[in-house]
């Protein structure tokens, strides 16, 4: 199903990872105070992007769901989890993080399954990612007085992910949570909520304290009431830009902190020096990985005029060696785009944008040629040509395996075009000069810039946004800030 | 008696480095703690928050690239002018906040005081918000507090003077450009600070403030799309007016720090909190190798 | 078009040797190689996993790409007449098993060598210019090529002056390859890096380049003698420069890492990086070979497992 390069005469046989260690079950309910219930609302099912089968039946959570579940969070707040010392606190999260290693293979395949992403990504850089997260803020938990933040928790936190990278986000949001003293309760993605449900049996496995963290599944709707519900001290947003503005409405006049990571447009900009083989290592990571489906995207890229086509043509031959296709297939490098929703937002664009840059000199739209499956969504790694900064997909956040190239002729230019636009999440630059690399880093004005490399995270590096890419940063020392007083 | 008639003074708004008046020509009456008239203060309007907004726009990239170095040398440039002019600040703020001259001169001492620490830290604040990260992996990782933009500075309505200088301070220290609303009814002593400012190599446009009403001019501010943050503790208690304009900020979710329930006691310790709400975490990343 | 190297033009390439000065700028101008970069995609190339058939694939071609290697100083007739065997016949038990790409030896060994090996198709190589310092005058290292191909070498392994190439004294090493491949007539070149001693990718770019406009026929990473030899990443830098080489010139040109490599999952490794960073074209052993002595003996554990379910053992293999 994995579809091969064009002319490969050594074309790899299907390497799929087996599917027989994870055990879906048909249905599942709300994790409210330790224990899986009933959910009061219509139940929803959650499909396998790549297959379009359905996966399982998932509990909504209503408004009095909801309720409960932040009463419950409430409780073990008060009652456990906030008198407790932070160096017990410490040794949960020690324990949860060595069980998602022990069960790392599981996780990774049911992420694969659930959202569609490759399982090469899930397993080597998901689900060690997560593992890596509660081991890095376990440690935290009984030094917080050095960490220049205050020791006091919060309270209860209100917590909603995206669909992107389930777990990690999970993981980006529990684990300093509950370093810092917090109880929570959490809402995966209507898409993708398996693996949030699998976290909270590894949560039973660890012996958590009921209630610590709770798990409500749903749509938007659950998510508003989470927010908006008057016993949450804190409120941590991964998403869309548009939901975190109401979000961040919605908590107007209130006493909730709040942290928001939303989304991007980030320019990768590749000057004439650069080392370039690298450098379109680093586009190809910055806007596949993922399918794309990552708001720190490198969707823009800005190459230096003098470079230009030397760039463009390594580009497109290594993007004719993506493998697109079964997401638990190990050589796939490009998976199934997430929902149906999302492939049709991701089309919309990139055939609008087609229009846009038109089939002048230089202008135009490419994909390598692959043979999509024909159920399942997929989208083509595409690039689009003869983008200008008035295009819509070089404003857009597309969310998907398209890419925008605009050029550039000086670094001067290059700020311009890569600030100019109301996100400010990443950025990337490529070049061998030194005193340039920290100059661009200088004036970007976002909240990561990777020089020379692309897309990199780690627990320790903190991750978020200028501008109307939101606010609070999640990760590293600075992460316990949105989690303490 | 003297015969001699003084010379009143007109009080102006001050924006990108200049005294204009209001655009809308309109003025109100400032009136002492006792209700005698004082002087008529400038009014300002919705376009000359916009003006100050493109002032501080303009100022944003100068003033943030400065060195920390030179931005601490200006603020105690700013601390030295002030204290030079103690008279007329002791007697603005006596007017305005009906205080006895004592009581007046402790406030001045604290304002400058508060100039001089917050000086300090423009080229110490990176060094304790900062960090190296250490990575698991070949990369050199750090990250760098870098100012947000330009910030809407709702200036406290009960402290004239110490307040104004401790909402201001923290906000331009880090490399941000303000613009300031000021105290309503006691607008004196901040058209007096920004004579200071005008004097004491503040560029142009780093600080800019309006005389005139929170509640007229500060939703315009909130809903501006060029403005970064926005600092509300200076319409504490205004339960549904602070509502409103955060509301108003997430359009382009501004950084907001909210109004408090009273207005803090200015004399204490103010903390990393009014300069650190307005700084962004940049994280840059590099390899190492060879 | 640009002045950009790795698109010049043929005409332009050809002036760039005309004196050290013209040589260093275009070498000092080929792209940087970041090493965390380039060390991140051959580790996941390295991850690519290969089954069934493209196992069965890989492993034929693997073997027909060694280059079977015994370079040590207790060298006898009767160690390079087995080796010579087993290159023809690496699984007397298995006829359809492939013989290897040539066998590889010091220059006095060559005719033996020769003589076993016979007209089976198996060709002959020998390290030759002063192998593996290349601390000898010009004049030594020429007739030690000369001396190797009149006993019988079908390809010459050369080794390039790294002290002149570390002190940038690069057109004295263009010349020398110049001067070797001239005295290697008929043969085929195959120039040695040493890339353990150049230590940077950017000197391991700038050697590759310099050995293609030289007239290599093939770059190779090490003797074998110096730690580290071949390592996935080197090769991935080899493999770009003449995948670019080939994109500027129309010249083909092979490449063969040397040293370290035992084992099939590594061989394998190799062939991916191969097949997705220069295609298909280079899949063949006159393009890319594997200098190794125990490697051979591992492709045949894992074919032998492939055809019959079974783990083999070392004692199911021949020594040689």
């Amino acid at each position: 199903m994995t579809t091969t390069p064009a002319g490969d005469v050594f074309a790899y046989a299907p390497a799929p990872e087996s599917r027989a260690i994870v055990d879906i079950k048909a249905s599942y309910g709300l994790f409210v105070g330790g224990e899986f219930v009933d959910g009061g609302g219509t139940s929803f099912k959650t499909i396998n992007p790549a297959t379009e089968e359905v996966l399982a039946e998932v509990a909504e959570a209503t408004d009095a769901d909801v309720d409960a579940a932040v009463k419950a969070a409430r409780k073990a707040y008060d009652k456990v989890w906030g008198p407790m010392p932070g160096r017990e606190r410490a040794k949960y999260l020690y324990r949860i993080a060595r069980i998602i290693q022990e069960r790392g293979r599981e996780l990774a395949v049911l992420e694969s399954i659930d959202n569609g992403k490759p399982i090469r990504e899930a397993r080597d850089v998901d689900v060690p990612t997560v593992a890596a997260h509660f081991f890095y803020y376990a440690g935290w938990a009984d030094k917080l007085e050095y960490a220049g933040h205050g020791t006091t928790p919060l309270g209860v936190a209100g917590q909603v992910i995206p669909w992107n990278f389930p777990l990690l986000m999970l993981a980006w949001k529990i684990a300093p949570a509950l370093a810092c003293g917090n109880t929570v309760v959490l809402k995966p993605a209507e898409t993708t909520p398996l693996t949030a449900l699998l976290f909270a049996e590894i949560c039973q496995q660890a012996d958590l304290p009921a209630g610590v963290v709770n798990i409500v599944t749903g749509a938007g709707a659950t998510g508003q009431a989470l927010v908006s519900h008057p016993g949450v001290d804190k409120v941590a947003f991964t998403g869309s830009t548009d939901v975190g503005k109401a979000i961040a409405r919605s908590v107007a006049g209130t006493d909730k902190k709040v942290t928001l990571e939303l989304g991007g447009k980030a320019a990768n900009i590749v000057f004439d020096d650069a080392p370039l083989d690298q450098a379109v290592e680093g586009i190809v990571n910055g806007i596949f990985f993922n399918q794309g489906h990552v708001c720190c995207a490198g969707s823009r890229l800005l190459v230096q005029e003098s470079v230009a086509d030397e760039l463009l043509a390594k580009l497109k031959r290594r993007m004719s060696t993506l493998r697109v296709g079964d997401p638990l297939d190990k050589n796939t490098d490009i998976g199934a785009i997430n929902s149906a929703e999302q492939l049709a937002r991701i089309r919309e664009l990139s055939d609008i944008g087609e229009a846009e840059v038109g089939t002048g000199e230089g202008a135009g739209r490419w994909s390598p040629a692959c043979d999509l499956p024909s159920t399942g969504f997929w989208f083509p790694p595409t690039l689009f040509t003869g983008v200008s900064q008035a295009h819509r997909i070089a404003r857009e956040e597309i969310f998907g395996p398209v890419l925008s190239v605009l050029t550039f002729r000086t670094p001067s230019e290059a700020v311009e075009k890569a600030n100019n636009t109301p996100y400010g999440l990443s950025a990337g630059v490529w070049t061998d000069k030194g005193s340039l690399i920290l100059h661009m880093a200088n004036a970007l004005r976002a909240g990561v810039v990777w020089a020379n490399t692309f897309n990199k995270f780690d627990p320790t590096s903190p991750f978020g946004g200028y501008k109307e890419s939101g606010y609070g940063r999640e990760g590293g020392k600075h992460g316990l800030e949105a989690y303490l007083k | 008696m003297s015969d001699r008639i003084d010379v009143r003074k007109t009080y102006k708004l001050y924006i990108g480095g200049a005294f204009p008046r209001s655009e809308s020509g309109y003025s109100y009456e400032v009136t002492d703690s006792k209700g005698t008239f004082v002087a008529n203060a400038s009014l300002a309007s919705r376009k000359d928050a916009r003006d100050a907004v493109v002032a501080a726009r303009k100022a944003f990239g100068g003033w943030s690239a400065r060195t920390a170095y030179n931005r601490a040398q200006i603020l105690y440039r700013v601390a030295e002018v002030m204290e030079d002019r103690r008279p007329q600040f002791v007697r603005a703020v006596e007017q305005s906040e009906g205080l006895r001259t004592k009581d007046a001169d402790k406030v001045v001492d604290a304002a400058v005081d508060r100039l001089v620490w917050y000086a300090g830290w423009a080229d110490k604040l990176t060094q304790v918000v900062g960090n190296a990260n250490p990575v698991a992996g070949p990369f050199f990782n750090l990250s760098t507090p870098e100012p947000t933009g330009v910030v809407a500075v709702l200036a406290p309505q009960g402290s004239s003077l110490l307040g104004l200088v401790s909402a201001v301070a923290p906000v331009v220290v880090s490399g941000n450009t303000a613009v300031v609303v000021s105290s309503y009814a006691r607008p004196l002593p901040a058209v007096t600070f920004a004579e200071v400012l005008a004097t004491s190599d503040v560029p142009g446009g780093v600080v800019n403030i309006l005389t005139g009403a929170a509640a007229t001019v500060a939703p315009w501010l909130a809903s501006h799309q060029d403005v970064n943050a926005i600092d509300l503790t200076g319409i504490a208690g205004e339960t549904q007016l602070a509502t409103d304009l955060e509301v108003a900020a997430a359009d382009n979710l501004k950084r907001v720090r909210r109004a408090p329930a009273a207005e803090p006691d200015w004399s204490a310790d103010p903390g990393l909190d009014a300069m650190t709400a307005f700084l962004e975490t940049k994280t840059v990343w590099h390899p190492i190798g060879v | 078009m640009t002045a950009s190297p790795t698109v010049a033009g043929g005409a332009d390439l050809a002036d760039v040797a005309r004196s050290d000065a013209s040589l260093r700028r275009f070498l000092h101008g080929l792209p940087g190689v970041d090493q965390v970069g380039a060390d991140a995609r051959a580790a996941a190339l390295g991850t690519r996993s290969i089954k069934t058939t493209a196992k069965e694939f890989a492993l034929d071609l693997a073997i027909r790409m060694v280059d079977l290697t015994t370079l040590e100083g207790a060298d006898t007739a009767g160690k390079v007449r087995a080796l010579a065997s087993k290159a023809i016949r690496p699984d007397p038990t298995d006829p359809s098993c492939p013989p290897t790409a040539a066998v590889c030896v010091y220059p006095d060994m060559v005719a033996t060598a020769r003589e076993t090996l016979g007209d089976s198709g198996v060709h002959v190589a020998a390290v030759a210019t002063a192998f593996p310092s290349g601390r000898a005058s010009l004049a030594i290292k020429l007739a030690d090529t000369r001396d190797a191909v009149a006993a019988g070498a079908d390809e010459i392994d050369m080794v390039i002056d790294r002290g002149a190439f570390l002190s940038g004294r690069y057109l004295q090493v263009f010349e020398e390859i110049v001067a070797v491949k001239e005295a290697c007539g008929d043969a085929h070149l195959k120039v040695i890096f040493e890339t353990g001693e150049l230590q940077t990718y950017d000197n391991v770019r700038r050697a590759s380049w310099l050995a293609m406009l030289a007239g290599g026929h093939f770059i190779k990473t090490s003797t074998g003698k110096v730690q580290p030899a071949a390592t996935l990443p080197v090769t991935l830098v080899m493999l770009e420069a003449v995948r670019d080489f080939r994109e500027a010139t129309g010249q083909q040109v092979g490449v063969k890492p040397a040293g370290g490599i035992r084992t099939t999952k590594d061989a394998i490794k190799y062939l991916v990086m191969v097949n997705e960073v220069c295609g298909a074209d280079w899949l063949d052993p006159d393009w890319f070979r594997f200098g190794a002595s125990t490697l051979l003996n591992d492709l045949l554990m894992q074919r032998s497992k492939m055809r019959t379910g079974r783990y083999s053992g070392p004692d199911y293999v021949t020594l040689d």
